[in-house]
């Protein structure tokens, strides 16, 4: 359903993902696991279609997110880190909104919009205005504006951020409810959250994949904390020994100049 | 064209939600009616006076209201439109960067051209609003004065074109910053020098002289307020506009070139 291959994105001369590979099967709730900063984001973006990776690339139900973008586009719900809210409108002109921007016939607008507010519990505060809800509607609204146009591919990018624990254990319910036969990429780094809700995970380190596995194959030995903590370990003492290796190649270079 | 419509009408909410709206329409036609008043006020003075002296009844017939009136009322009012619109533009692109709804935009299988001309429609229809109130004065001038209605309706025509052209100029501020203050300035910078370009005309040479005086709004506008529409004018606000707006366009897909 998603194939991501050598995936690469660069901001000037910082290298936020740097040639990341893994897939994701129809029907799965994959977890992006990794520490702040470790380019989850920017992955979910190429993904979406908001950036073009520098190279690389990734398709999504079979379409490449460069050159059939809008075909990717269509099949896909994305719930950004800060839910793309606007505050004077109400919870349903917003679904409708959205359900218009993402291309559903205006035959089906209403019952589109319906379906979303049932599906995420918004039905008794579909006239509030968006700026009036609390932190966990805003959430939900989030992902109803993900869900409305029924997509094939449903990207969160840490949908439970700065939730109350009743709100995360609320929001991870509908998304587990929500899978049927989507794809669902989430990201997080909440280890609970993986262990609870997906069925594949995908570790990213500092812009590359050290890990990429079933949770039950990779959780069969031991719990994924102590999994989750070696793994970054392994991978920055592989760093630096690179970094010492390229040091000394840096060192010995002028060294042998001068002897000369 | 769906989309465009729904981008359109999300932003024409969004606008009459805020009270930046309802304030700048006041303002807009408050100025125009002290302008107004000043105007007709100073024009019955001079009919009066001039009226009064033997022998200059000719004079006092070569007084009318387009030229005393009309003409000084819609440049006055372009004024305002140079300093307003920028305030109505900034937040356009400005603000959906900074909510994040600028991802939603960008990540639904709308075309950036569409976004761009959805969010052109919207102001252009409220500044049209405006215009369209200000025309309240033309209608009072007709019903109790002798304007010449065609020199009238050509000057408001106008005033609508050099509205629409600073929309689009505001747009493109807009779309290059987060910060609505920046947008608003840096809109107003650019507005205000369309407007006053062609000052160095008359000492550019031979060549570059027209070319300023041609590029400047003024001009094109005040052939529209004597009531003379060319087709040089026309062509040149739709070049304004639609240049405007592509650039627009092309400042929004550059993030996916970046």
């Amino acid at each position: 359903m998603i194939e991501v291959s050598e995936l690469t994105k660069r901001y000037g001369d910082r290298t936020a993902v740097e040639g990341i590979s893994f897939r994701a099967a129809r029907g799965q709730i994959v977890g992006f696991l990794g520490p702040n900063g470790a380019g989850k984001t920017t992955t979910m973006r190429i993904l979406t279609g908001f950036l073009p990776p520098s190279s690389g690339t990734a398709s999504v139900a079979g379409f490449d997110v460069v050159t059939q973008a809008d075909e990717v586009r269509r099949r896909i719900g994305y719930l950004p880190e800060n839910p793309p809210l606007y505050p004077e409108m109400t919870v349903s002109a917003y679904l409708a909104f959205v359900a218009r921007l993402k291309g559903v016939a205006r035959g089906e607008l209403r019952g589109a919009c319906e379906r979303a507010l049932e599906r995420t519990g918004l039905a008794d505060v579909r006239g509030r205005l968006l700026r009036h809800l609390s932190k966990g509607y805003r959430q939900r609204v989030g992902l109803a504006q993900a869900i409305v146009h029924d997509p094939e591919v449903l990207i969160l990018d840490e949908p439970t951020i700065g939730l109350d624990p009743r709100q995360i254990i609320e929001i991870r319910a509908l998304v587990r409810e929500l899978r049927g036969d989507r794809t669902v990429i989430l990201s997080t780094h909440i280890l609970p959250e993986v262990a609870q809700t997906c069925d594949k995970v995908v570790i990213i380190n500092e812009g590359r994949i050290v890990c990429e596995d079933d949770l039950a194959h990779l959780t069969a030995t031991a719990p994924l904390e102590e999994i989750f903590m070696r793994l970054l370990a392994a991978d920055a003492r592989e760093r630096e020994a690179g970094l010492t290796r390229s040091a000394a190649a840096e060192v010995d270079a002028p060294g042998a100049g001068g002897g000369l | 064209m769906r989309n465009v419509l729904a981008i359109a009408g999300r932003e024409l909410r969004s606008i009459f939600t805020s009270p930046v709206a309802y304030v700048v329409l006041t303002g807009f036609l408050l100025l125009g009616g002290w302008f107004f008043f000043n105007l007709v006020a100073r024009f019955n003075m001079l009919v009066q006076m001039y009226s009064s002296f033997q022998g200059a009844g000719d004079t006092a017939e070569r007084l009318n209201l387009n030229d005393f009136v009309v003409a000084p009322l819609l440049h006055n009012l372009a004024v305002v439109l140079l300093i307003v619109v920028p305030m109505i533009t900034m937040r356009s692109f400005a603000e959906e960067k900074r909510l994040g709804t600028y991802e939603l935009l960008l990540t639904s299988p709308v075309g950036t051209g569409q976004i761009v001309l959805g969010k052109l429609l919207a102001t252009g229809a409220f500044v049209g609003l405006m215009v369209a109130g200000s025309g309240i004065f033309g209608v009072i001038l007709a019903i109790w004065g002798n304007p010449e209605i065609q020199v009238l309706v050509s000057g408001y025509v106008g005033l609508l074109l050099v509205g629409l052209t600073f929309v689009a100029i505001g747009l493109f501020a807009s779309s290059l910053t987060e910060n609505q203050i920046i947008a608003a300035v840096v809109g107003l910078v650019m507005t205000l020098l369309l407007f006053v370009i062609a000052w160095p005309a008359d000492t550019a040479g031979d060549i570059l002289g027209p070319v300023l005086r041609h590029l400047a709004v003024t001009e094109h506008f005040d052939t529209m307020v004597r009531g003379i529409v060319s087709t040089s004018t026309l062509v040149y606000f739709g070049t304004m506009v639609a240049g405007w707006a592509f650039l627009t366009q092309r400042s929004v897909e550059s993030i996916r070139w970046r």
